[in-house]
């Protein structure tokens, strides 16, 4: 056999057929293209969340109360809780511990007001949250048992009521009408899925509870921040947790008042949402190729019956059904091969524009055309060639020499 | 082994019309000499095209005896009857059939396509076959740029081109002009002579079969006379 001459051949007929060839051509090429791209830009959207999740650090744990429904007299978490959690001898899998208290609060600076998040944090915060400072210096453990009047801004917060993001320490600030003094502002963090974090302010803890966010229980947290010594001790930092916990709050294992969320459940979660979301898309993008295949299909068995007399010519002249065969499948897997690498081309094409829209309102997206989904597109067009190309081409080679030769 | 090029013997050929039989041939046999030049006429219906056919190796019989060039096809697998037909069979048909997007040398070729590599590289074979009918500062043109003749022409280089033990032409003259066909006629003469290849004309033309040494006339599916 030879290959090359037959591509040449195929080639030919293809080109014989221009317009013809470029629309079934098409087909293909919108569906590869749409698979393509919405690959890419899943891939690119989970990798994106799952990037923004580990960037907060994989071990650690978040505690919140309120656990299993059907708690009767569920106890609010506390500060003694946190404490307790922090002993290395109980709980050995736990690093750090930062209890937090949250909430809603309004701020002025001449004039200027804005409504922001407060969140009432503990000295350990800035190690377990990996926090860090772009000026002056994070709450020192002076600054919470003297329930200090001190705040640190984050830059949105320094933007809105300062105009500026720097030389803002020393700076005296209302908070719900009460003056605190800036010490310092937090590094500018980015936009994020689980809310920005450059639109918050932090106050010492016993700071918030006694001036700004008063509670029913006395030493209420809304969050204890768990630190796990690393991602592999998870597991067991959340049992620990658990046991602590319940004991504390004397209850029966299983019927937690509090809840322990892990970032690895986040992850998971994260990447179950998204991989659903590309499977599904994907998955309509198929049919569109699928519907490409059919087109490939239909054109074949028209250019079977128009070239029958050919057919038995060439059948007159030698050649075997295998040839009449390949011949055709090289033509059908050429139209979908072809279609299969412009489609990459356009669907990749089709990511960056998505990807610029996505820069563009503020939310970061990189597509990420993984070989794989390159791979797989080329296999699978050309598979659709093949399985599309069959049947026609098996009609071609079947025909009788002598009747083909006598069709008009 | 004997000196018949084709020995056919006691050929029928059944076709199955729905609840019909029809009965192409009835018992038909014929011999043709190694370089032989025949002619096989007979009236439509009378069951030519299908002794042709046969002949040809394009179909086989429903019963009976045929041996070419030795090899006995009469029984053999669609895919051996190609092969048959590639290395002994040449064709040169009324309509001419080329393929109309390729060059006359590329059409050529076609045979050689289906033929197992030989040693020796195929376009110079082809071009070689090409020259051999006074086409040689042709090779390049499309079939919609050569006269009908010379179209003939490229389809009996094709014929020749794999050096077949039989030529069959199918009223190789039936679409052309007088002038035109005379030429035809002449260059099939003389292929014959100079190459030795045995050439079977099937006519309506009595002037052709004029041309040829040996007249075979069918009727109703058998030898009418020779």
């Amino acid at each position: 056999m030879n290959y090359m001459q037959s591509f040449i051949e195929a080639s030919e007929s293809l080109l014989a057929n221009k317009m013809r060839s470029g629309l079934t051509v098409l087909g293909i090429i919108i569906g590869v293209a749409a698979v393509i791209a919405i690959l890419a830009i899943g891939n690119g959207t989970q990798q994106s969340i799952l990037g923004e999740i580990q960037g907060v650090g994989t071990n650690l744990l978040f505690v919140t109360p309120g656990g299993s429904e059907d708690v009767s007299n569920p106890k609010p978490l506390t500060l003694a809780d946190a404490v307790a959690l922090a002993d290395p001898f109980s709980a050995p899998s736990i690093d750090g511990v930062a209890p937090v208290l949250n909430g809603r609060v309004e701020m002025n600076y001449a004039g200027e007001n804005k409504s922001t998040t407060l969140v009432g944090v503990t000295p350990g915060y800035a190690t377990v949250r990996n926090v860090g400072l772009s000026e002056g210096q994070f709450i020192s453990d002076t600054d919470f048992s003297g329930r200090s009047a001190v705040v640190l801004l984050g830059t949105e917060v320094a933007e809105g009521l300062f105009g500026r993001k720097s030389g803002l320490v020393g700076e005296k600030v209302r908070i719900e009408g009460q003056p605190f003094r800036v010490i310092g502002v937090l590094e500018e963090k980015g936009g994020s899925a689980m809310g920005s974090e450059d639109d918050q302010i932090l106050v010492p803890m016993t700071t918030a509870q006694t001036r700004l966010l008063q509670r029913a229980t006395p030493n209420e947290v809304d969050v204890i921040y768990v630190q796990a010594v690393n991602s592999e001790a998870v597991p067991q930092a959340s049992l620990e947790i658990s046991q602590i916990l319940s004991s504390r709050h004397r209850i029966m294992i299983g019927e937690e008042d509090f809840s322990i969320l892990s970032q690895q459940d986040f992850l998971d979660l994260a990447s179950t949402i998204t991989g659903v979301l590309t499977i599904f898309l994907g998955g309509i993008a198929a049919i569109s190729l699928l519907v490409g295949g059919i087109g490939i299909m239909n054109i074949m068995l028209v250019s079977v019956v128009e070239r029958t007399r050919e057919i038995g010519l060439r059948k007159a002249l030698g050649a075997r059904r295998i040839d009449i065969l390949s011949q055709f499948l090289i033509e059908s897997s050429l139209l979908s091969l072809i279609g299969g690498f412009i489609g990459i081309l356009l669907g990749w094409g089709l990511s960056v524009i998505v990807e610029q829209i996505a820069a563009g309102s503020g939310t970061p997206i990189v597509p990420v055309m993984s070989l794989d989904a390159v791979l797989l597109a080329v296999l699978f067009s050309a598979a659709i060639g093949i399985f599309f190309g069959l049947y026609p081409a098996n009609r071609a080679s079947k025909l009788e020499p002598v009747e083909a030769l006598r069709y008009e | 082994m004997n000196d018949y090029i084709v020995d056919a013997n006691n050929l029928t050929k059944v076709f199955t019309m729905g609840d019909v039989e029809v009965h192409a041939l009835r018992g038909l046999s014929v011999q043709i000499k190694r370089g032989e030049v025949v002619s096989i006429m007979g009236p439509s219906g009378s069951g030519k095209s299908t002794l042709m056919n046969i002949l040809g190796c394009l179909d086989r019989p429903t019963s009976g005896e045929y041996c070419l060039d030795g090899e006995s096809v009469a029984n053999l697998k669609d895919e051996q009857l190609a092969s048959i037909r590639n290395r002994k069979v040449g064709f040169v048909f009324q309509m001419f059939n080329l393929l109309p997007r390729s060059t006359a040398l590329t059409n050529v070729e076609l045979p050689l396509r289906y033929s197992p590599p030989n040693g020796r590289k195929r376009r110079e074979q082809a071009k070689e076959a090409l020259e051999g009918v006074g086409l040689g500062d042709r090779i390049g043109h499309r079939p919609n740029e050569l006269s009908g003749g010379q179209q003939q022409r490229v389809a009996i280089a094709r014929a020749l081109v794999t050096d077949p033990a039989i030529v069959m032409a199918d009223e190789p003259t039936g679409n052309l002009d007088s002038k035109s066909g005379d030429e035809i006629m002449e260059l099939l003469l003389r292929m014959n002579q100079e190459h030795g290849t045995t050439l079977i004309i099937v006519t309506h033309d009595p002037e052709i079969a004029e041309h040829t040494q040996r007249v075979i006339h069918i009727r109703d599916g058998v030898v009418a006379e020779q």
